[in-house]
C-alpha cells in the first residue's frame, strides 16, 4: 500500500503514539483489502462511544492516554442510554461509569459530544462530493445517499482511527464506480396517495433492502415530494433489512438526476418491480402482534428530528396517553433542547411521553419496558426489537401510535393503496 | 499426511487448532458472545457452540459495523478463535484480528481461501494456519 510522507510520519510516530496506532492499523486494514492507498477525508462519525465491553472501552482510553486528538471534525453516534439520566432510566451505576468514561475519553481527543445516529439532523452536514468516514448503518447510507457525500461502512473502532488521522484506505464508496447501480427497482401500480403517506418509505426501505443485499440500488417513480425523515425512515429500514451504503432515487437524491446517470455502464442492470404486493410483504414482517394488546409506543429510530415532534405534538393536542401504556422518544440533546425552547416536550410530558436524548430505543429496551408488545413508526425498530429483544411489534404512523397510545390498544387503519 | 492449501493472507500471524466449519455467514454482533465464545444466535447451525480457540471457517462475515468491538473484546476475554478462514473478504470483519494485533499483541490471523479449498475442510480435523506465509497446513 501507497503511503504519503505525511502518512509515513503519522505511521512512524512523528504526530505521537496514539497516531501511530491508528495509521498502522489502517495501514493493515488497507492492506488486507486491497486498497491502494489512503484518502483524506474531513468529517467523522464515530461509534466508538458504543459500550459492547471493557476491551472497546480500553482501547479508547489508551489512545486518549497517548494523547490522541482528533484531526478532523468528529461527532459521536448515539450511546447506549440518555447519559445525564441514565439512573432514572433503570442501568446499574457500573455501566453509567463505563459510559462516563467513554464519554470523559472522547472530548480528551477532541471529539463533539453531539450522541445521535441521525448526525444529519443536528446540521452536520459533509458538503457532496466530500470524503468522509461514518459509522451507524442509518448515517451511512443518509451521507451517501441523500447528501452525496462519500463514505464506507466503517467499522467501529475504525472510526475513532480514521479521526485521529484523517484517513481512510481508499476502496468501496470513495470511488466513482463503485457509486452506480446494477440493480433498478422500478415501482409500479401505486395510487398518488401513497407517496404521500409517511408510512410508505420505510416499507418500501425495508423490501429493497431484502432484495438488494448491499447492493447500490437505483429506484424509479417516486413523483417527488418526499420529506426528509421519509428518507430518513426509508434509508434505516434498507440498512436494517439488507446492508445497503448508498441508493439513488431518481429525480430526488443528488446522483440521480436521470435513471441513466447512476446505472453503472457496460453492465448487465438486474430490474425488480416493486408494487403494493411487495409492500403487503414487509408489512407482514413488521406487524408480529396477533392481537390489539399494546404495551409500549418507541419512536426515534432513528433519532426523532423537529418535524416529528411537531407532528406528534399536533397529533396529542387535548389528549392523554392511557396509564398502562409507555410512551417514550429518543432523539439528539440538540434537538431535546429545542423541543424544550418551544413549548413542546412539556406538551408531551403532560400528555404522558418520555423524551430522551443520547441513547437509542433498541439498546437496554428492558429498562423501559419488561416485554410485550411495541408500536413504531419505524421498520427499522420494527425489525430489530422484533429479532434482537423479542418484543412482539405492530408498525403505523405518528398518528396510528398516538391513537393507539390513547386507546390502550393497537388501532391500525391500513391504508386503501395497500389492500388488494 | 499433511494437506497444505495455499490461500491469501489478509491479517499475518500464526494459528492452530481443531476445525469448526460452516457454510452460513457468521454475524459477530448479536450472533456471538464475548464472554464465552459461544454461538448464541438460534437460527445458526453452529448454536450453542464454543468458536473459542478453533480455526474457524466460514465463507463471509455478515458486516455488522459492531464486529471489530466484539472481535476485541474476544481476545481480550482469551476467548477468541485461534484463527479465521474465508471465502470472500470482509473489511468489517479483518478490523477486529488487526486493532487486536495492536492493542493486545494477539495473533488471530485471517486468511481467504478459494471455493473449492474451503470446501475440503471438515470439522474436527486439526489445522495450522500460516497467515506470513499464506499457506492452511490440514494434519
Amino acid at each position: 500500500m501507497y503511503l504519503t510522507d505525511d502518512e509515513l510520519k503519522m505511521r512512524d510516530g512523528h504526530l505521537g503514539e496514539a497516531v501511530s496506532m491508528a495509521m498502522s492499523i489502517l495501514m493493515d486494514l488497507g492492506e488486507a483489502i486491497d486498497a491502494p492507498e489512503m484518502v483524506e477525508i474531513t468529517h467523522v462519525h464515530t461509534d466508538s462511544g458504543f459500550y459492547l465491553g471493557d476491551a472497546g472501552l480500553e482501547f479508547v482510553e489508551h489512545l486518549a492516554a497517548l494523547g490522541g486528538q482528533v484531526a478532523v471534525p468528529t461527532s459521536m453516534n448515539n450511546t447506549s442510554f440518555d447519559i445525564e439520566r441514565c439512573r432514572s432510566y433503570g442501568v446499574s451505576a457500573k455501566l453509567c461509569e463505563k459510559i462516563r468514561r467513554l464519554e470523559k475519553a472522547h472530548l480528551a481527543m477532541g471529539a463533539i459530544p453531539s450522541w445521535t445516529c441521525a448526525p444529519y439532523q443536528d446540521g452536520i452536514l459533509p458538503e457532496p462530493g466530500s470524503r468522509v468516514a461514518w459509522s451507524e448503518s442509518n448515517a451511512i447510507v443518509f451521507v451517501n445517499s441523500v447528501l452525496g457525500a462519500r463514505t464506507n461502512r466503517t467499522g467501529d473502532l475504525v472510526d475513532i482511527c480514521c479521526a485521529l488521522t484523517g484517513r481512510a484506505p481508499k476502496t468501496g464508496l470513495y470511488l466513482d464506480e463503485n457509486r452506480m447501480a446494477a440493480i433498478h427497482a422500478r415501482l409500479e401500480d401505486f395510487p398518488a396517495e401513497a407517496y404521500t403517506d409517511p408510512r410508505f418509505y420505510p416499507l418500501l426501505g425495508y423490501f429493497i433492502g431484502k432484495e438488494c443485499g448491499n447492493q447500490v440500488v437505483a429506484i424509479s417513480g417516486i413523483p417527488g415530494g418526499v420529506t426528509m425523515d421519509d428518507l430518513k425512515g426509508f434509508g434505516a429500514a434498507t440498512a436494517s433489512s439488507g446492508a445497503t451504503a448508498l441508493f439513488h432515487m431518481v429525480g430526488i437524491t443528488p446522483e440521480a438526476p436521470t435513471l441513466e446517470a447512476c446505472l453503472k455502464k457496460d453492465a448487465t442492470i438486474q430490474t425488480i418491480t416493486v408494487n403494493p404486493d411487495s409492500l403487503k410483504k414487509s408489512e407482514a414482517l413488521l406487524c408480529t402482534a396477533e392481537n390489539d394488546q399494546l404495551d409500549w409506543i418507541g419512536l426515534g429510530c432513528p433519532h426523532f428530528s423537529y418535524a416529528e415532534f411537531t407532528e406528534l405534538a399536533d397529533c396529542i393536542t387535548g389528549k392523554k396517553i392511557n396509564p398502562d401504556i409507555a410512551f417514550s422518544i429518543f432523539t439528539s440533546r440538540k434537538i431535546l433542547r429545542q423541543v424544550e425552547n418551544t413549548g413542546i416536550l412539556e406538551k408531551l410530558e403532560h400528555a404522558g411521553i418520555e423524551v430522551y436524548a443520547d441513547g437509542c430505543l433498541l439498546l437496554y429496551p428492558q429498562s423501559l419496558r419488561p416485554s410485550g408488545t411495541m408500536m413504531t413508526n419505524s421498520a427499522k425498530a420494527a425489525n430489530y426489537i422484533f429479532s434482537q429483544a423479542g418484543y412482539e411489534v405492530a408498525y403505523g404512523s405518528i398518528r396510528e401510535c398516538v391513537e393507539s397510545a390513547v386507546a390502550g390498544k393497537i388501532v391500525r387503519r391500513p391504508p386503501a393503496w395497500l389492500q388488494s | 499426511m499433511a494437506t497444505i492449501l495455499k490461500c491469501k493472507s489478509l491479517v499475518a500471524g500464526h494459528g492452530s487448532g481443531e476445525i469448526l466449519t460452516t457454510q452460513q455467514s457468521i454475524s459477530f454482533w448479536g450472533g456471538v458472545e464475548p464472554a464465552t465464545g459461544m454461538i448464541i444466535d438460534p437460527r445458526h447451525e453452529l448454536f450453542d457452540q464454543s468458536i473459542s480457540g478453533k480455526v474457524l471457517a466460514f465463507p463471509y462475515g455478515k458486516g455488522s459495523a459492531a464486529a471489530p468491538l466484539v472481535l476485541l473484546e474476544l481476545a481480550k476475554q482469551a476467548t477468541a478463535p485461534a484463527a479465521i478462514i474465508n471465502i470472500e473478504t470482509d473489511p468489517l470483519l479483518v478490523a477486529g484480528p488487526i486493532i487486536s494485533k495492536h492493542f493486545y499483541g494477539t495473533s488471530i490471523p485471517v486468511v481467504a481461501l478459494a471455493r473449492a479449498a474451503f470446501d475440503r475442510l471438515q470439522t474436527g480435523q486439526n489445522a495450522i494456519v500460516d497467515g506470513v506465509k499464506g499457506e492452511v497446513v490440514i494434519e
